[in-house]
Protein backbone atom coordinates (compact mmCIF):
# COMPACT_ATOMS: atom_id res chain seq x y z
CA UNK A 1 0.00 0.00 0.00
CA UNK A 2 2.89 2.45 0.97
CA UNK A 3 4.83 1.60 -1.70
CA UNK A 4 1.93 2.10 -4.09
CA UNK A 5 1.50 5.80 -2.79
CA UNK A 6 5.29 6.16 -3.37
CA UNK A 7 6.50 8.45 -6.10
CA UNK A 8 8.22 6.09 -8.36
CA UNK A 9 12.32 6.88 -7.99
CA UNK A 10 14.06 8.61 -10.58
CA UNK A 11 15.74 6.58 -12.86
CA UNK A 12 19.67 8.26 -13.72
CA UNK A 13 19.87 10.85 -16.91
CA UNK A 14 15.84 11.55 -16.55
CA UNK A 15 15.48 14.93 -15.31
CA UNK A 16 12.65 15.79 -12.80
CA UNK A 17 10.72 18.44 -15.02
CA UNK A 18 8.01 18.76 -12.15
CA UNK A 19 10.64 19.62 -9.90
CA UNK A 20 12.42 22.11 -12.39
CA UNK A 21 9.18 23.83 -13.27
CA UNK A 22 7.99 23.65 -9.31
CA UNK A 23 9.17 27.05 -8.78
CA UNK A 24 7.54 28.87 -11.81
CA UNK A 25 4.26 26.72 -10.56
CA UNK A 26 4.57 27.98 -7.52
CA UNK A 27 4.97 31.69 -8.50
CA UNK A 28 1.91 31.66 -11.10
CA UNK A 29 0.06 29.83 -8.24
CA UNK A 30 0.48 32.58 -6.06
CA UNK A 31 0.42 35.23 -8.01
CA UNK A 32 3.91 35.60 -6.81
CA UNK A 33 5.54 39.33 -6.21
CA UNK A 34 7.44 41.31 -9.05
CA UNK A 35 10.67 39.64 -8.34
CA UNK A 36 9.76 36.16 -8.42
CA UNK A 37 7.46 36.43 -11.21
CA UNK A 38 10.74 38.33 -13.59
CA UNK A 39 12.59 35.42 -12.13
CA UNK A 40 10.06 32.76 -13.87
CA UNK A 41 10.41 34.36 -17.04
CA UNK A 42 13.75 34.49 -17.17
CA UNK A 43 13.43 30.75 -16.22
CA UNK A 44 11.19 29.86 -18.72
CA UNK A 45 13.18 32.32 -21.51
CA UNK A 46 16.34 30.34 -20.58
CA UNK A 47 14.51 27.15 -21.04
CA UNK A 48 13.42 27.65 -24.63
CA UNK A 49 16.54 29.15 -25.20
CA UNK A 50 18.20 26.09 -24.11
CA UNK A 51 16.03 24.38 -26.77
CA UNK A 52 17.06 26.85 -29.18
CA UNK A 53 20.72 25.77 -28.80
CA UNK A 54 22.81 27.74 -30.53
CA UNK A 55 21.00 30.99 -29.35
CA UNK A 56 21.94 30.30 -26.05
CA UNK A 57 25.81 30.47 -26.27
CA UNK A 58 25.42 34.07 -27.31
CA UNK A 59 22.69 34.94 -26.26
CA UNK A 60 23.08 34.05 -22.56
CA UNK A 61 26.89 35.74 -21.88
CA UNK A 62 25.53 38.87 -23.42
CA UNK A 63 22.43 38.89 -21.29
CA UNK A 64 24.51 38.72 -18.24
CA UNK A 65 27.05 41.47 -19.06
CA UNK A 66 23.57 43.35 -20.19
CA UNK A 67 22.30 43.38 -17.02
CA UNK A 68 25.46 44.05 -14.75
CA UNK A 69 25.77 47.24 -17.16
CA UNK A 70 22.27 48.66 -16.33
CA UNK A 71 22.58 47.55 -12.61
CA UNK A 72 26.53 49.27 -12.57
CA UNK A 73 24.55 52.49 -14.61
CA UNK A 74 21.55 52.60 -12.51
CA UNK A 75 23.56 52.60 -8.94
CA UNK A 76 25.88 55.26 -10.44
CA UNK A 77 22.99 57.61 -10.67
CA UNK A 78 20.86 56.11 -8.14
CA UNK A 79 23.72 57.47 -5.46
CA UNK A 80 25.36 59.80 -7.32
CA UNK A 81 28.69 58.12 -7.85
CA UNK A 82 30.57 61.23 -8.84
CA UNK A 83 33.32 60.80 -11.53
CA UNK A 84 36.37 60.57 -9.91
CA UNK A 85 34.83 57.18 -7.89
CA UNK A 86 33.15 55.20 -10.36
CA UNK A 87 31.93 56.94 -14.36
CA UNK A 88 28.66 55.23 -15.29
CA UNK A 89 29.19 52.89 -18.62
CA UNK A 90 27.51 56.14 -20.45
CA UNK A 91 30.31 58.19 -19.34
CA UNK A 92 32.68 55.76 -20.15
CA UNK A 93 31.08 55.25 -23.64
CA UNK A 94 31.04 59.18 -24.53
CA UNK A 95 34.43 59.71 -23.23
CA UNK A 96 35.59 57.08 -25.87
CA UNK A 97 33.64 58.77 -28.41
CA UNK A 98 35.22 62.24 -27.47
CA UNK A 99 38.62 60.88 -27.30
CA UNK A 100 38.56 58.41 -29.87
CA UNK A 101 41.22 60.32 -31.92
CA UNK A 102 43.85 59.93 -28.90
CA UNK A 103 43.16 56.88 -28.10
CA UNK A 104 43.34 55.27 -31.49
CA UNK A 105 47.13 56.80 -31.83
CA UNK A 106 48.09 55.60 -28.76
CA UNK A 107 46.44 52.21 -29.46
CA UNK A 108 48.62 51.98 -32.53
CA UNK A 109 51.65 52.27 -30.68
CA UNK A 110 50.63 49.74 -27.97
CA UNK A 111 49.60 47.24 -30.84
CA UNK A 112 52.57 47.58 -32.44
CA UNK A 113 54.92 46.80 -29.89
CA UNK A 114 52.77 43.77 -28.80
CA UNK A 115 53.17 42.42 -31.88
CA UNK A 116 56.80 42.95 -32.37
CA UNK A 117 57.10 41.60 -28.79
CA UNK A 118 54.49 38.37 -29.63
CA UNK A 119 56.91 37.85 -32.85
CA UNK A 120 60.14 38.04 -31.19
CA UNK A 121 58.70 35.62 -28.45
CA UNK A 122 57.46 33.67 -30.98
CA UNK A 123 60.27 32.86 -33.36
CA UNK A 124 62.82 32.50 -29.96
CA UNK A 125 60.61 29.86 -28.61
CA UNK A 126 60.38 27.91 -31.90
CA UNK A 127 64.32 27.83 -31.78
CA UNK A 128 64.30 27.12 -28.06
CA UNK A 129 61.68 24.81 -28.26
CA UNK A 130 63.67 23.05 -30.64
CA UNK A 131 67.17 22.89 -29.19
CA UNK A 132 65.19 22.20 -25.79
CA UNK A 133 63.32 19.20 -27.40
CA UNK A 134 66.48 17.75 -29.54
CA UNK A 135 69.16 18.39 -26.59
CA UNK A 136 67.75 17.47 -23.27
CA UNK A 137 70.73 19.04 -21.82
CA UNK A 138 69.63 22.57 -23.28
CA UNK A 139 65.78 22.08 -21.72
CA UNK A 140 67.50 21.00 -18.13
CA UNK A 141 69.68 23.96 -18.27
CA UNK A 142 67.65 26.38 -19.44
CA UNK A 143 64.16 25.41 -18.17
CA UNK A 144 64.76 27.17 -14.64
CA UNK A 145 66.14 30.05 -16.15
CA UNK A 146 62.68 30.83 -18.14
CA UNK A 147 60.75 29.55 -14.53
CA UNK A 148 62.43 32.37 -12.48
CA UNK A 149 61.98 34.81 -15.38
CA UNK A 150 58.29 34.51 -14.90
CA UNK A 151 58.26 34.71 -11.09
CA UNK A 152 60.14 38.15 -11.17
CA UNK A 153 57.43 40.90 -11.29
CA UNK A 154 57.46 42.69 -14.41
CA UNK A 155 56.48 45.77 -12.87
CA UNK A 156 59.97 45.75 -11.34
CA UNK A 157 61.77 44.63 -14.42
CA UNK A 158 60.41 47.28 -16.25
CA UNK A 159 62.29 50.20 -14.85
CA UNK A 160 65.59 48.55 -15.25
CA UNK A 161 64.99 48.04 -19.04
CA UNK A 162 64.02 51.53 -19.45
CA UNK A 163 67.48 52.67 -17.80
CA UNK A 164 69.06 50.03 -19.83
CA UNK A 165 67.01 51.00 -23.21
CA UNK A 166 66.06 54.55 -22.95
CA UNK A 167 62.85 55.60 -23.60
CA UNK A 168 61.99 54.39 -26.85
CA UNK A 169 59.94 51.27 -27.92
CA UNK A 170 62.57 48.70 -27.34
CA UNK A 171 62.40 48.48 -23.75
CA UNK A 172 58.07 47.94 -23.90
CA UNK A 173 58.87 45.34 -26.85
CA UNK A 174 61.41 43.42 -24.27
CA UNK A 175 58.60 43.51 -21.56
CA UNK A 176 56.03 41.70 -23.98
CA UNK A 177 58.30 39.72 -24.88
CA UNK A 178 59.56 38.43 -21.50
CA UNK A 179 55.96 37.84 -20.94
CA UNK A 180 54.81 36.00 -23.81
CA UNK A 181 58.00 33.82 -24.32
CA UNK A 182 57.19 31.86 -21.38
CA UNK A 183 53.92 30.31 -22.53
CA UNK A 184 54.66 29.99 -26.13
CA UNK A 185 57.87 28.07 -25.19
CA UNK A 186 56.69 25.77 -22.87
CA UNK A 187 53.01 25.08 -24.95
CA UNK A 188 55.51 24.38 -27.62
CA UNK A 189 58.27 22.23 -26.16
CA UNK A 190 55.69 20.19 -23.77
CA UNK A 191 53.66 19.58 -27.40
CA UNK A 192 56.25 18.08 -29.31
CA UNK A 193 57.57 15.78 -26.11
CA UNK A 194 53.93 14.11 -26.34
CA UNK A 195 54.48 13.28 -29.56
CA UNK A 196 53.89 9.41 -29.21
CA UNK A 197 57.68 7.91 -29.82
CA UNK A 198 55.46 5.28 -31.87
CA UNK A 199 55.48 7.74 -34.80
CA UNK A 200 59.43 8.67 -34.66
CA UNK A 201 59.80 4.70 -34.98
CA UNK A 202 57.74 4.47 -37.72
CA UNK A 203 59.08 7.47 -39.36
CA UNK A 204 62.31 6.13 -38.59
CA UNK A 205 61.90 2.72 -39.99
CA UNK A 206 61.16 4.45 -43.60
CA UNK A 207 64.15 6.15 -43.26
CA UNK A 208 63.55 9.59 -42.18
CA UNK A 209 66.51 11.67 -40.53
CA UNK A 210 66.27 13.43 -37.61
CA UNK A 211 65.34 16.90 -39.20
CA UNK A 212 62.25 14.82 -40.92
CA UNK A 213 61.02 13.87 -37.79
CA UNK A 214 60.54 17.35 -36.34
CA UNK A 215 59.27 18.41 -40.17
CA UNK A 216 57.07 15.78 -40.84
CA UNK A 217 55.87 15.00 -37.22
CA UNK A 218 56.90 16.42 -33.94
CA UNK A 219 56.74 20.50 -35.30
CA UNK A 220 52.87 19.75 -36.50
CA UNK A 221 52.16 17.38 -34.15
CA UNK A 222 53.07 20.47 -31.67
CA UNK A 223 50.87 23.08 -33.55
CA UNK A 224 47.92 22.61 -31.70
CA UNK A 225 49.70 23.60 -28.00
CA UNK A 226 51.67 25.88 -29.99
CA UNK A 227 48.42 27.92 -30.63
CA UNK A 228 46.82 27.72 -27.35
CA UNK A 229 49.94 29.20 -25.49
CA UNK A 230 50.25 31.75 -28.18
CA UNK A 231 46.22 32.35 -27.19
CA UNK A 232 47.17 33.01 -23.73
CA UNK A 233 50.65 35.61 -24.79
CA UNK A 234 48.15 36.97 -27.39
CA UNK A 235 46.13 38.30 -24.46
CA UNK A 236 49.40 39.05 -21.91
CA UNK A 237 50.45 41.19 -24.78
CA UNK A 238 48.98 44.18 -24.83
CA UNK A 239 48.89 44.03 -20.79
CA UNK A 240 52.98 43.62 -21.11
CA UNK A 241 52.85 47.14 -23.67
CA UNK A 242 50.48 49.02 -21.52
CA UNK A 243 53.40 48.11 -18.15
CA UNK A 244 56.12 48.84 -20.25
CA UNK A 245 54.24 52.32 -20.96
CA UNK A 246 53.51 53.00 -17.91
CA UNK A 247 56.23 53.32 -16.36
CA UNK A 248 58.32 55.71 -18.94
CA UNK A 249 57.07 56.71 -22.22
CA UNK A 250 55.38 59.60 -24.21
CA UNK A 251 52.78 57.49 -26.48
CA UNK A 252 50.66 54.60 -25.74
CA UNK A 253 47.55 53.50 -23.78
CA UNK A 254 50.08 53.13 -21.02
CA UNK A 255 51.01 56.80 -20.88
CA UNK A 256 47.38 57.49 -21.66
CA UNK A 257 46.32 55.71 -19.15
CA UNK A 258 48.56 57.04 -16.00
CA UNK A 259 48.01 60.81 -17.58
CA UNK A 260 44.23 60.49 -17.40
CA UNK A 261 44.27 58.60 -14.35
CA UNK A 262 46.70 61.40 -12.59
CA UNK A 263 44.17 63.70 -13.31
CA UNK A 264 41.03 61.64 -11.72
CA UNK A 265 39.39 61.54 -15.58
CA UNK A 266 38.08 58.04 -14.77
CA UNK A 267 35.51 57.76 -17.48
CA UNK A 268 38.89 57.81 -19.52
CA UNK A 269 40.65 55.58 -17.38
CA UNK A 270 37.68 53.20 -18.30
CA UNK A 271 37.62 53.58 -21.93
CA UNK A 272 41.42 52.99 -22.25
CA UNK A 273 40.74 49.86 -19.65
CA UNK A 274 38.30 49.21 -22.48
CA UNK A 275 39.99 49.79 -25.69
CA UNK A 276 42.82 47.16 -23.55
CA UNK A 277 40.57 44.97 -23.64
CA UNK A 278 39.48 44.96 -27.23
CA UNK A 279 42.99 44.75 -28.58
CA UNK A 280 43.49 41.59 -25.93
CA UNK A 281 40.13 40.08 -28.19
CA UNK A 282 41.92 41.32 -31.52
CA UNK A 283 45.24 39.63 -30.47
CA UNK A 284 43.07 36.22 -29.88
CA UNK A 285 41.35 36.48 -32.31
CA UNK A 286 44.02 36.60 -35.00
CA UNK A 287 45.76 33.46 -33.45
CA UNK A 288 42.10 32.30 -34.15
CA UNK A 289 42.60 33.13 -37.78
CA UNK A 290 46.35 32.01 -38.32
CA UNK A 291 44.70 28.70 -36.83
CA UNK A 292 41.98 28.90 -38.87
CA UNK A 293 44.29 29.55 -42.25
CA UNK A 294 47.17 27.37 -40.93
CA UNK A 295 45.75 24.43 -38.81
CA UNK A 296 42.19 23.72 -40.76
CA UNK A 297 41.95 19.96 -38.67
CA UNK A 298 42.38 21.68 -35.48
CA UNK A 299 39.10 23.76 -36.30
CA UNK A 300 37.34 20.82 -37.21
CA UNK A 301 37.85 19.07 -34.08
CA UNK A 302 36.83 22.17 -32.07
CA UNK A 303 33.44 21.94 -33.90
CA UNK A 304 33.38 18.35 -33.05
CA UNK A 305 34.03 18.73 -29.58
CA UNK A 306 31.50 21.62 -28.98
CA UNK A 307 28.67 20.97 -27.50
CA UNK B 1 59.19 -7.57 -55.37
CA UNK B 2 59.90 -10.33 -52.62
CA UNK B 3 63.22 -11.35 -50.72
CA UNK B 4 64.34 -14.15 -48.31
CA UNK B 5 64.41 -13.46 -44.91
CA UNK B 6 66.45 -15.20 -42.35
CA UNK B 7 66.98 -14.60 -38.59
CA UNK B 8 70.05 -16.99 -37.14
CA UNK B 9 70.24 -17.68 -33.10
CA UNK B 10 69.28 -13.75 -31.76
CA UNK B 11 69.14 -13.05 -28.52
CA UNK B 12 67.79 -9.75 -27.46
CA UNK B 13 66.53 -8.72 -23.96
CA UNK B 14 65.49 -5.25 -22.06
CA UNK B 15 67.84 -4.10 -19.00
CA UNK B 16 68.47 -7.59 -17.38
CA UNK B 17 65.84 -9.15 -18.58
CA UNK B 18 66.38 -11.34 -21.39
CA UNK B 19 63.51 -11.72 -23.98
CA UNK B 20 64.68 -13.53 -26.75
CA UNK B 21 67.62 -16.09 -27.28
CA UNK B 22 68.63 -19.35 -29.71
CA UNK B 23 65.19 -17.42 -31.80
CA UNK B 24 65.97 -18.84 -35.68
CA UNK B 25 63.49 -18.33 -38.17
CA UNK B 26 63.27 -17.83 -41.87
CA UNK B 27 60.60 -16.83 -44.76
CA UNK B 28 60.67 -17.66 -47.89
CA UNK B 29 60.19 -15.04 -50.71
CA UNK B 30 56.26 -14.35 -51.21
CA UNK B 31 55.54 -16.89 -48.70
CA UNK B 32 53.13 -14.96 -45.53
CA UNK B 33 54.38 -16.31 -42.45
CA UNK B 34 52.77 -15.25 -38.58
CA UNK B 35 54.09 -15.24 -35.22
CA UNK B 36 51.93 -16.72 -32.47
CA UNK B 37 52.49 -16.06 -28.86
CA UNK B 38 51.02 -15.26 -25.37
CA UNK B 39 51.19 -11.43 -24.82
CA UNK B 40 54.15 -9.73 -23.85
CA UNK B 41 56.43 -12.95 -24.61
CA UNK B 42 58.85 -10.95 -27.69
CA UNK B 43 56.56 -10.54 -30.90
CA UNK B 44 56.30 -7.20 -31.43
CA UNK B 45 59.98 -7.14 -30.67
CA UNK B 46 61.28 -9.37 -33.18
CA UNK B 47 59.67 -6.65 -36.06
CA UNK B 48 61.43 -4.04 -34.35
CA UNK B 49 64.88 -6.18 -34.56
CA UNK B 50 63.82 -6.37 -38.29
CA UNK B 51 63.22 -2.93 -38.83
CA UNK B 52 66.25 -1.97 -36.76
CA UNK B 53 64.57 0.56 -34.33
CA UNK B 54 66.16 -2.26 -31.76
CA UNK B 55 69.51 -3.91 -32.04
CA UNK B 56 70.16 -7.51 -31.08
CA UNK B 57 72.65 -8.84 -28.46
CA UNK B 58 73.61 -11.78 -30.37
CA UNK B 59 72.82 -13.47 -34.03
CA UNK B 60 73.11 -12.44 -37.28
CA UNK B 61 69.92 -11.62 -39.56
CA UNK B 62 70.00 -11.59 -43.46
CA UNK B 63 67.53 -10.75 -46.49
CA UNK B 64 68.44 -12.45 -49.69
CA UNK B 65 71.84 -13.55 -48.33
CA UNK B 66 73.13 -10.15 -47.51
CA UNK B 67 73.49 -9.25 -43.79
CA UNK B 68 71.24 -6.42 -41.82
CA UNK B 69 72.71 -3.85 -40.00
CA UNK B 70 70.38 -1.20 -38.38
CA UNK B 71 68.15 0.50 -40.30
CA UNK B 72 67.62 -0.72 -43.90
CA UNK B 73 64.92 -0.45 -47.05
CA UNK B 74 64.09 -3.86 -46.93
CA UNK B 75 61.32 -3.56 -44.90
CA UNK B 76 57.54 -1.81 -45.22
CA UNK B 77 56.82 -1.77 -41.33
CA UNK B 78 52.74 -1.39 -40.12
CA UNK B 79 52.70 -1.36 -36.40
CA UNK B 80 49.57 -2.05 -34.16
CA UNK B 81 47.74 1.43 -34.37
CA UNK B 82 47.16 3.26 -37.82
CA UNK B 83 49.36 5.91 -36.59
CA UNK B 84 48.39 8.53 -39.50
CA UNK B 85 48.93 11.86 -39.22
CA UNK B 86 45.76 14.11 -38.40
CA UNK B 87 46.83 17.03 -39.59
CA UNK B 88 47.27 15.69 -43.19
CA UNK B 89 44.95 14.38 -45.63
CA UNK B 90 44.67 11.08 -46.53
CA UNK B 91 46.36 11.03 -49.91
CA UNK B 92 49.62 13.26 -47.67
CA UNK B 93 49.73 10.21 -45.23
CA UNK B 94 49.99 7.63 -47.61
CA UNK B 95 52.66 8.85 -49.44
CA UNK B 96 54.73 9.23 -46.68
CA UNK B 97 57.18 6.84 -47.92
CA UNK B 98 57.87 9.04 -51.02
CA UNK B 99 57.86 12.27 -48.93
CA UNK B 100 60.38 11.15 -46.97
CA UNK B 101 62.82 10.26 -49.63
CA UNK B 102 61.71 12.85 -52.44
CA UNK B 103 59.62 10.95 -54.89
CA UNK B 104 56.60 12.43 -53.53
CA UNK B 105 55.11 13.40 -56.80
CA UNK B 106 55.65 9.53 -58.17
CA UNK B 107 54.08 8.45 -54.73
CA UNK B 108 51.12 10.49 -55.32
CA UNK B 109 50.38 8.96 -58.82
CA UNK B 110 51.01 5.21 -57.61
CA UNK B 111 48.41 6.36 -54.64
CA UNK B 112 45.86 7.38 -56.59
CA UNK B 113 46.20 4.28 -58.82
CA UNK B 114 45.32 2.39 -55.05
CA UNK B 115 42.80 4.30 -53.72
CA UNK B 116 39.67 2.38 -55.02
CA UNK B 117 41.48 -1.17 -54.47
CA UNK B 118 42.22 -0.24 -50.79
CA UNK B 119 38.15 0.49 -50.62
CA UNK B 120 39.29 4.65 -49.83
CA UNK B 121 37.93 5.85 -53.35
CA UNK B 122 36.96 9.35 -52.38
CA UNK B 123 39.08 9.86 -49.44
CA UNK B 124 41.83 11.15 -50.90
CA UNK B 125 41.49 15.04 -49.48
CA UNK B 126 40.00 14.08 -45.83
CA UNK B 127 41.51 14.06 -42.93
CA UNK B 128 41.83 11.06 -41.07
CA UNK B 129 39.38 11.93 -38.27
CA UNK B 130 36.45 11.62 -40.63
CA UNK B 131 37.10 7.92 -41.68
CA UNK B 132 35.81 4.42 -39.33
CA UNK B 133 39.03 2.22 -37.89
CA UNK B 134 38.83 0.34 -40.60
CA UNK B 135 39.10 2.46 -43.30
CA UNK B 136 42.34 4.43 -41.28
CA UNK B 137 43.41 0.77 -40.89
CA UNK B 138 43.43 0.20 -44.86
CA UNK B 139 44.89 3.94 -45.22
CA UNK B 140 47.37 2.57 -43.34
CA UNK B 141 47.92 -0.37 -45.23
CA UNK B 142 48.12 1.36 -48.53
CA UNK B 143 50.95 3.43 -47.03
CA UNK B 144 53.34 0.36 -46.02
CA UNK B 145 52.34 -1.06 -49.31
CA UNK B 146 53.61 1.93 -51.00
CA UNK B 147 57.06 1.93 -49.25
CA UNK B 148 59.66 0.21 -51.90
CA UNK B 149 60.53 -2.17 -49.42
CA UNK B 150 60.22 -6.14 -50.52
CA UNK B 151 59.28 -7.06 -46.73
CA UNK B 152 56.09 -6.22 -44.92
CA UNK B 153 56.30 -6.39 -41.37
CA UNK B 154 52.18 -6.17 -39.94
CA UNK B 155 52.30 -6.12 -36.15
CA UNK B 156 48.76 -7.28 -34.95
CA UNK B 157 47.49 -4.73 -37.57
CA UNK B 158 43.69 -5.55 -36.82
CA UNK B 159 44.53 -5.77 -32.97
CA UNK B 160 42.47 -2.31 -32.43
CA UNK B 161 39.39 -2.85 -34.39
CA UNK B 162 36.01 -4.70 -33.49
CA UNK B 163 35.39 -8.45 -34.15
CA UNK B 164 33.09 -7.38 -37.48
CA UNK B 165 35.17 -5.21 -39.02
CA UNK B 166 38.84 -7.33 -38.11
CA UNK B 167 36.60 -9.99 -39.93
CA UNK B 168 36.50 -7.89 -43.38
CA UNK B 169 39.78 -6.61 -42.62
CA UNK B 170 41.36 -10.49 -42.84
CA UNK B 171 38.76 -11.03 -46.06
CA UNK B 172 40.50 -7.91 -47.99
CA UNK B 173 43.59 -8.35 -46.57
CA UNK B 174 43.42 -12.45 -48.17
CA UNK B 175 42.31 -10.96 -51.22
CA UNK B 176 45.47 -8.29 -51.51
CA UNK B 177 47.71 -10.69 -51.10
CA UNK B 178 48.16 -11.96 -54.48
CA UNK B 179 47.99 -8.19 -55.41
CA UNK B 180 50.55 -7.37 -52.50
CA UNK B 181 52.96 -10.31 -53.69
CA UNK B 182 55.28 -9.69 -51.17
CA UNK B 183 57.20 -11.40 -48.61
CA UNK B 184 55.14 -10.88 -45.36
CA UNK B 185 56.03 -11.19 -41.40
CA UNK B 186 52.25 -10.35 -39.48
CA UNK B 187 52.54 -10.60 -35.98
CA UNK B 188 49.27 -11.90 -34.11
CA UNK B 189 47.36 -13.06 -31.21
CA UNK B 190 44.86 -14.11 -32.64
CA UNK B 191 44.81 -17.78 -33.82
CA UNK B 192 42.11 -17.66 -36.22
CA UNK B 193 43.24 -14.77 -37.97
CA UNK B 194 47.09 -16.58 -38.51
CA UNK B 195 44.95 -19.50 -39.74
CA UNK B 196 43.27 -17.47 -42.12
CA UNK B 197 46.07 -15.49 -43.39
CA UNK B 198 49.52 -17.60 -43.46
CA UNK B 199 51.58 -19.96 -45.40
CA UNK B 200 53.04 -21.14 -42.29
CA UNK B 201 52.60 -20.32 -38.61
CA UNK B 202 55.73 -19.80 -36.20
CA UNK B 203 54.36 -20.34 -32.69
CA UNK B 204 56.83 -18.36 -30.03
CA UNK B 205 57.14 -20.15 -26.25
CA UNK B 206 59.46 -20.19 -23.68
CA UNK B 207 61.46 -17.63 -21.46
CA UNK B 208 63.79 -16.47 -23.05
CA UNK B 209 61.21 -16.94 -26.12
CA UNK B 210 62.32 -18.92 -29.20
CA UNK B 211 60.45 -20.74 -32.22
CA UNK B 212 58.73 -23.36 -30.74
CA UNK B 213 56.66 -25.07 -33.67
CA UNK B 214 55.91 -24.41 -36.89
CA UNK B 215 52.59 -25.00 -38.58
CA UNK B 216 52.33 -25.12 -42.14
CA UNK B 217 49.18 -24.20 -43.78
CA UNK B 218 48.65 -25.61 -47.49
CA UNK B 219 45.16 -24.47 -48.25
CA UNK B 220 44.64 -22.89 -51.35
CA UNK B 221 40.87 -21.96 -51.31
CA UNK B 222 40.26 -20.46 -48.02
CA UNK B 223 37.00 -19.26 -46.94
CA UNK B 224 35.34 -18.54 -43.51
CA UNK B 225 33.81 -22.22 -42.99
CA UNK B 226 37.07 -23.63 -43.98
CA UNK B 227 38.50 -21.65 -41.47
CA UNK B 228 35.32 -22.63 -38.68
CA UNK B 229 36.38 -26.44 -39.80
CA UNK B 230 39.78 -26.15 -38.14
CA UNK B 231 39.04 -26.64 -34.91
CA UNK B 232 41.51 -29.47 -33.88
CA UNK B 233 44.60 -27.23 -35.93
CA UNK B 234 43.01 -24.26 -33.91
CA UNK B 235 43.19 -26.43 -30.91
CA UNK B 236 46.66 -27.82 -31.05
CA UNK B 237 48.00 -24.53 -31.83
CA UNK B 238 46.18 -22.66 -28.66
CA UNK B 239 47.83 -25.43 -26.37
CA UNK B 240 51.07 -24.98 -27.69
CA UNK B 241 51.28 -21.33 -27.04
CA UNK B 242 49.65 -22.37 -23.61
CA UNK B 243 53.19 -24.28 -23.59
CA UNK B 244 51.33 -27.40 -23.03
CA UNK B 245 52.78 -29.23 -25.37
CA UNK B 246 56.46 -27.94 -25.96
Amino acid sequence: MYRAERKPELRPFEPDLDHANAGTRICRQRGGCFVLRVFACFKTGAVSLIKGGIVLKHALPALVIAVLLILWEACVRLFAIPLYVLPAPTQVIAALISDAPPLASHALVSLSEALAGMGIALALSLVLGIAMDAFPAVGRAIYPILVVTQTVPMIVLAPIFIIYMGFGLAPKILTVTLMCFFPIVVSFADGMAQVSPAYQNLLRSYGAGRLQIYTLAKVPAALSSLLSGLKVAATYSISGAVVGEWIASQRGLGYYLLRVKNNYMLDKVFACVLVIILLSLLMNGLIRLIQRLCAPYLCDKEKENAP
Amino acid sequence: MSAKLEMRDIRFGYGQTPVLDHLSLSVQPQEFVSILGASGCGKSTILNLLCGTLRPQAGEMFVDGGPLTGISDHFAYMPQSDLLFDWQTILENVCLYGRIHGAYADAKAQAKENFAAFGLAGCEELYPRSLSGGMRQRAAFLRTSLCSADILLLDEPFGALDVISRGDMQQWLLSMRTRLSRTALLVTHDVDEAIYLSDRILVLGGRPAHVVREFPIAEKNRTRDWLFAQGSLRGEIYRCIKGETA
